[in-house]
């Protein structure tokens, strides 16, 4: 089996004079949890729609599980599981139907499907209520089943569009542990578009930012944290007078200062040392009672991009 | 490995379970379709027949009412197919899964076909009992063979007809609403352009008309029937197929 599930380069498609996706060109390896972040209408839906042979791409290719989506469309769609943008399940079926019938779409022998349908409602905690009419369930079990619906066939790379959009914080939680679980679990690789950083700060081993179809960024969180965001140190105390601030922002390896209330904000260059700069404030008669180094969160990563991208 | 026949063949049936569920419960519980199918076989199996005594089944005039019924059940969930998949948001799932195209059309055709053409058999064998029972006295009141043929033949091909057409339309339907008002009018059109037409035409046209249609054999007709719906439900089907697509479906 190849090292990535999808590869593709280049990949644009247009509707009319909007272009949704612009020469996308990304790999996603097996086995990994892969972020797609992007604003509304960055793209990331026409994406999904792509690599599932659901649209022709207007130039450019891809390969999905070794199979090109312009030519084996099928061959991929037998192989992956899709929880697209609407969980797309039939109110006026029990949830246990809704499973059987994509069992039976995907030819689970009628004794493996309904272990694997019993399976995968425990798990998520919906088995007692496998008969009531999904029409009657909140929208965090219509969120489970629709993600026990894409696993249902065991497939080798799952595409999950916003799985948690729209719950509440609680119900998003614990989608997000199932969803966890269930992927590690059964060792496939997830293809998740998202808003929600903390989601896929939490989820994802790589994550990749669009903006109006054209990607912005790939990396790891951590990777994209340290390569998009200035270092910076935070000192609570008191006594930082403007004599503080004037002899730190002379140093070489200060980027910006600046005070927030009793909390010294200082932005630096790559590799300094924080020492000699606590040393300096406490030099100038500052009192310090705190020193942190911060971390950038990716949502202050994906702020920055975003920004930059706009100008 | 199962061939791409068996394989399209086990889709069609899959797609027609999930239809055929669907249509029952459509009323938002089992019970309430059951009730309102029972009403309606009710009427056009015991009622009608009832009413209409031995002549029920010694007309060959019947056929056209058998005709009529599988087109008029069809014509009830057909408009749903698509336009309703569309506008509750679940067929995008369904085109993201390994079924062909023309599995899920197929499907979608084939359960209301069946659908439509079981109701009616059942519908005629509930109005033979009810003829017998009610006007039987003592004999066995049956079809002619050549009509009982017919009715079964044209029935499902009837059927087939307003499952390919309402496919067409309900793939096109911008909501189920729109979807049925359209078959709506064209079931009007196609049942009353006929006999408005027929009575527009001038007395001897209308009268040649009739003695042609007198002079002809019931075996003639029944054929006639047979073969002008077998061609036209191969053009529909087949122009169903062509404007089915699922790149198109989405990107609409």
């Amino acid at each position: 089996m190849s090292e990535w599930a999808i590869e593709c380069s280049g990949l644009s498609r247009s509707f009319g004079s909007v272009r949704a996706c612009e020469e996308l060109s990304l790999r996603v390896r097996a086995g990994s949890v892969f972020g797609f972040l992007g604003p509304n209408g960055a793209g990331k839906t026409t994406t999904i729609h792509l690599l599932l042979g659901l649209l022709e791409p207007s130039a450019g290719n891809a390969t999905v599980l070794g199979h090109d989506i312009r030519t084996a469309a099928d061959q991929v769609r037998l192989r992956t599981g899709a929880l697209l943008q609407n969980a797309g399940l039939y109110d006026r079926l029990t949830a246990e139907d809704n499973l059987e019938f994509y069992g039976r779409i995907w030819r689970l022998p009628t004794a493996e499907r309904r272990t694997r349908i019993r399976e995968l409602l425990e798990h998520v905690g919906l088995w007692e209520r496998r008969n009531d009419l999904v029409s009657t369930w909140s929208g965090g079990m219509r969120q489970k089943l629709g993600v026990v619906r894409a696993l249902l066939h065991r497939p080798a790379l799952v595409f999950l569009d916003e799985p948690t959009a729209g719950l509440d914080p609680m119900a998003a939680a614990a989608l997000r542990e199932d969803l966890a679980a269930l992927s590690e679990q059964e060792g496939i690789t997830v293809f998740l578009t998202t808003h929600n950083l903390s989601e896929a700060e939490r989820l994802c081993h790589q994550v990749a930012v669009i903006r109006q179809g054209r990607l912005v960024a790939i990396g790891s969180p951590d990777e994209l944290r340290r390569q998009r965001s200035a270092p910076r140190l935070e000192i609570v105390g008191s006594g930082f007078g403007d004599s503080v601030l004037e002899g730190l922002r002379a140093r070489p390896e200060v980027v910006a200062v600046k005070l927030a209330g009793d909390r010294l904000v200082i932005d630096v260059r790559a590799g300094a040392e924080s020492a000699p700069l606590v040393g300096q404030v406490v030099a100038a008669g500052a009192s310090v009672e705190e020193v942190t180094r911060p971390r950038a969160s990716l949502e202050d990563v994906f702020l920055t991009l975003m920004e930059e991208s706009n100008g | 490995m199962a061939s791409a026949g068996s394989t399209t063949l086990g889709d069609i049936l899959t797609i027609a379970w999930k239809e055929w569920k669907e249509y029952l419960i459509q009323r938002g519980n089992l019970r309430g379709g059951v009730v309102g199918l029972a009403i309606v076989l009710g009427v056009f199996g015991i009622m009608v027949p009832y009413q209409s005594g031995a002549g029920w089944v010694e007309q060959p005039l019947s056929i056209v009412y058998w005709a009529w019924l599988p087109l008029f059940m069809v014509i009830g969930v057909i408009a749903d197919s698509f336009a309703g998949e569309r506008e509750r948001h679940t067929l995008e799932a369904l085109l993201a899964t390994r079924l062909t195209d023309r599995a899920i059309l197929l499907g979608k055709v084939f359960a209301a076909a069946i659908y439509g053409w079981g109701f009616t058999l059942l519908a005629v064998t509930l109005g033979l009992i009810t003829v017998n029972l009610a006007h039987g006295q003592g004999r066995l009141l049956m079809y002619p063979p050549l009509v009982a043929i017919a009715i079964a033949f044209v029935g499902l091909l009837a059927a087939l007809l307003a499952a390919a057409a309402g496919v067409l339309v309900s793939l096109r339907a911008k909501s189920v609403r729109q979807a049925a008002q359209t078959l709506s009018i064209a079931v009007m059109i196609l049942l009353f352009v006929p006999v408005f037409g027929i009575q527009a035409l001038p007395p001897e046209v209308q009268a040649r008309l009739l003695s042609t249609g007198a002079s002809l054999s019931a075996e003639g007709l029944a054929v006639g029937a047979v073969v002008l719906l077998l061609v036209v439900d191969a053009v529909l089907l087949a122009t169903a197929m062509a404007r089915f697509q699922r790149s198109r479906l989405l990107a609409g």
